[in-house]
């Protein structure tokens, strides 16, 4: 449901779909919260740090992801949105790849 | 003069000028952490040694902190969907619980803050707390001013919406996206600086 919805008028039709939107939003909660409690057992069992990472970061994502396309309505948006966020998609994978490539260059030195 | 498209929708985007305004900060914002995310990844890689986060801080408080923002990313929906329910006494409920929440994740992090104080754990102890105290304190920052507008259309911004409730509910909107983003940086935050 975005913003242009607010503009038309209050129909009854209007006010179940967002009665629907109500259940959603409670649904991606109780999931939100299971998922902090996955993300805090897990780091219980010690597990060795590239396996720790990648399960905190895939259960960090799904969160993330949950709150972005349904609180954040992302879900429905317009495309001019979505260009918008693909762009700062490239430029922050840019963003992460910098250190990353340089750890790389630092192992090769160190060959 | 009036501003324009605020409530009607921009033929060539198919947007009001707040959404697509508050989505490019949101942007915006997006690189602003990630080059701190990434000037983190750079300073762990290249430590000797880095310590886990459950051994410095406190796991079991965090963990509270995240429920109350996931609860107040909640909290702020439901003041949105409130709106386009028409029904504004539910909205100031819903409104006046998320600032609330905000608060209380506030006043934690000071707990928190003054515990690592107390010892002797500053941002210049070890390159972990600076890290630690640099993405805390920003998103501190942020939950802070996402708080302090939220109090402002729960409290005298809200008479816009009996002049024009359409765009009072897409301020809200757009407050609130601000709040669902500070929410997310905190769902990153979280595993990367205290479980790992």
């Amino acid at each position: 449901m975005t913003s242009d919805h607010a503009a038309t008028s209050m129909t009854s039709d209007h006010a179940v779909d967002i009665d629907r939107h109500v259940r959603v939003y409670i649904t991606v909660f109780v999931v939100l919260m299971v998922l902090t409690i996955v993300t805090v057992a897990v780091s219980r069992f010690h597990l060795p740090v590239p396996i720790a990472v990648s399960v905190a970061l895939i259960v960090a994502t799904i969160k993330g992801s949950l709150v972005a396309c349904y609180f954040m309505h992302l879900i429905s948006e317009k495309k001019l949105i979505y260009a918008v966020l693909a762009l700062t998609v490239v430029f922050f994978a840019a963003l992460m790849a910098l250190p990353i490539f340089t750890v790389s260059d630092g192992y090769w030195i160190h060959e | 003069m009036e501003i324009p498209y605020t409530v009607q929708v921009r033929r060539d985007t198919g947007l009001t000028n707040g959404k697509i305004g508050i989505w490019l900060f949101l942007a915006s914002e997006v690189m602003l952490f990630g080059a701190l995310f990434a000037s983190y990844i750079l300073i762990r890689t290249g430590a000797p040694s880095w310590p886990r986060g459950d051994t410095i801080l406190d796991v079991p408080l965090a963990t509270f902190n995240t429920i109350v923002l996931i609860s107040s990313s909640v909290t702020m929906v439901m003041a949105w969907a409130s709106l386009m329910r028409r029904r504004f006494g539910t909205f100031r409920i819903y409104m006046g619980a998320t600032i609330l929440l905000g608060l209380v994740f506030l006043v934690v992090k000071y707990f928190e803050y003054s515990h690592h104080l107390h010892l002797g754990e500053f941002p210049s102890t070890n390159n972990f707390l600076a890290i630690y105290y640099t993405l805390t304190g920003l998103h501190m920052f942020h939950v802070f001013g996402g708080m302090v507008v939220n109090a402002y259309f729960w409290g005298p911004g809200a008479k816009l919406w009996k002049t024009n409730p359409v765009w009072f509910t897409n301020r809200v909107e757009h407050s609130g996206l601000f709040w669902h983003f500070v929410d997310l940086v905190w769902i990153f935050l979280f595993p990367t600086l205290y479980l790992l």
